[in-house]
């Protein structure tokens, strides 16, 4: 199958997504830590369902932000959180 | 008054029913009866409200919480209030049926508790066998594939058996080990000539931590030490600050800034069966008593710590003084001070030790046990 090394992030299964209608904004649950996503990291994280690439999640969020340099620091971004453990 | 800040942790003591009888036991030394317990109801609703008030994150403990047999019911409401939901438990009953139904009801993580390395040491301070269901249900949750975190208390009779420890959670699968270094809350105060280690296991068992850390700076469980305050010299920052982070809710609905407050004479703690969550966290007297630095007394008032530590555990000043607003003596600073260091000076190893590591299970333990009547 073509494409088969290529990464599809999706969370950890230890992670949990959620908003926080009370404070405002997104958070990431986990065994005894909670961690608060600033500005798109929730919507990016969102679109980690496993079944987009990289590539996918940045065409995506192309139609909300047309003129963001997606294509630098959406895949930094998502290293960093898989760095974390948070995505695989 | 100024609004606190939202809290953002639920402890839900459901039940104070064990089958072990730790000696360490932080629970209060008059435990809720069964009968007193809240209803599946209550908890439902203390869910939804503290959702409501901004809680995110629930450690659902005990005693142990299998014991409630309306236990998924309990994490279901947990979960549909959209609360991130950690089951502590001490594996007595901890089947894989059991769990199952927890997972399906929403329950998103594990702590298991183990007293020692080994069988004998383990079911020693346990109070009864308990080691070999331990070991079961580490195999249960890793089943599961539920996140898997194992809690050690450590004390005088464990401290030397780290490196063994270590290796038991790693075999067992976890991610996570907590080395809580014992406490002195409730129960455990009894107990406390008996578990205070000599300051040379002490230093024996940091070294080991920083050499494993070194030796698997990825990989392997993360560890995580919770500090012996009587040997450090300043004190817990505890639960984040009195009422700013947590709320704990006993078994017959006690509504507390920290579980160990039970003890605390005078606060006159509310309950959930009487008043919102939202009440009990923004207006009321015990909770407001010693939020923020306003109450401080002796040192803590000009401390330049007094923001990081929050003048330390106010259960633990109660404990020790009688007097909830004065600095924790775990702080150097602290006027009384002396109860602690005095305690902890003379705790030193004789030659005699020769290095043999003692095991538990052949030094005389002199624990008075938990066994409620
Ligand atoms: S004096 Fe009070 S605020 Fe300062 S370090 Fe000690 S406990 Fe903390």
């Amino acid at each position: 199958m073509p494409g088969e090394d290529v990464w599809r992030p999706v969370l950890d299964g230890s992670v949990v997504l959620r908003h926080d209608r009370v404070r405002g904004g997104d958070l990431l649950l986990m065994p005894e830590r909670a961690v608060r996503l600033s500005g798109e990291g929730g919507r990016i994280l969102r679109l980690c369902d496993g079944s987009r690439t990289v590539e996918g999640i940045i065409a995506e969020l192309r139609g909300t932000f047309p003129d963001a340099p997606l294509g630098e620091e959406v895949p930094a971004f998502l290293e960093r959180i898989r760095a974390e453990g948070w995505l695989r | 008054m100024t609004v606190p800040p939202a809290p953002w942790a639920l402890l839900a003591e459901v039940t104070h029913a064990c089958p072990l009888h730790c000696p360490y036991c932080s629970n209060p030394v008059e435990l809720v009866r069964r009968s007193r317990e809240l209803a599946t109801a209550d908890w439902e609703r203390v869910f939804g409200e503290a959702a409501d008030l901004g809680v995110v994150q629930a450690h659902v403990s005990g005693g142990e919480p299998l014991l409630r047999p309306d236990l998924a019911a309990i994490v279901a409401a947990a979960h549909r209030a959209g609360v991130y939901t950690q089951l502590v438990t001490s594996g007595v009953g901890l089947t894989a049926t059991r769990l199952e139904e927890l997972v399906k009801a929403g329950l998103n993580s594990v702590q298991l508790s183990v007293q020692d390395a080994r069988a004998p040491g383990s079911d020693l301070i346990a109070g009864r066998v308990s080691y070999a269901d331990k070991g079961r249900a580490a195999g249960v949750i890793r089943a599961a594939g539920v996140p898997f975190g194992l809690n050690v208390v450590l004390h005088r009779h464990n401290l030397d058996h780290l490196p063994e420890i270590i290796a038991l959670g790693a075999a067992w699968g976890a991610e996570r080990i907590e080395l809580a270094n014992v406490q002195f809350y409730g129960w455990a105060l009894r107990n406390r000539a008996a578990l205070l280690p000599a300051r040379e296991q002490l230093d024996r068992a940091k070294a080991t931590l920083a050499a494993h850390r070194d030796a698997h700076p990825e990989g392997g469980p993360e560890l995580v030490w919770v500090m012996p305050d009587y040997y450090e010299g300043v004190p817990k920052p505890c639960m984040g600050g009195w009422g700013m982070r947590s709320i704990t809710v006993g078994p017959d609905g006690t509504a507390l800034p920290c579980p160990a407050a039970y003890a605390i004479e005078g606060l006159a703690p509310p309950n959930v069966r009487d008043r919102s969550l939202s009440w009990i966290w923004t207006e009321s007297p015990a909770f407001a008593a010693y939020r923020g630095t306003g109450w401080m007394t002796g040192p803590c008032g000009t401390c330049p710590r007094r923001e990081t530590d929050f003048g330390g555990c106010r259960c633990q000043a109660f404990a020790l003084t009688g007097d909830a607003a004065r600095t924790d003596p775990a702080c150097s600073l602290s006027p009384d001070h002396h109860l602690i260091r005095d305690l902890v000076e003379g705790l030193h190893e004789t030659a005699v030790d020769g290095g043999e590591s003692r095991t538990a299970a052949t030094v005389p333990s002199g624990f008075v046990y938990r066994r409620p009547t």
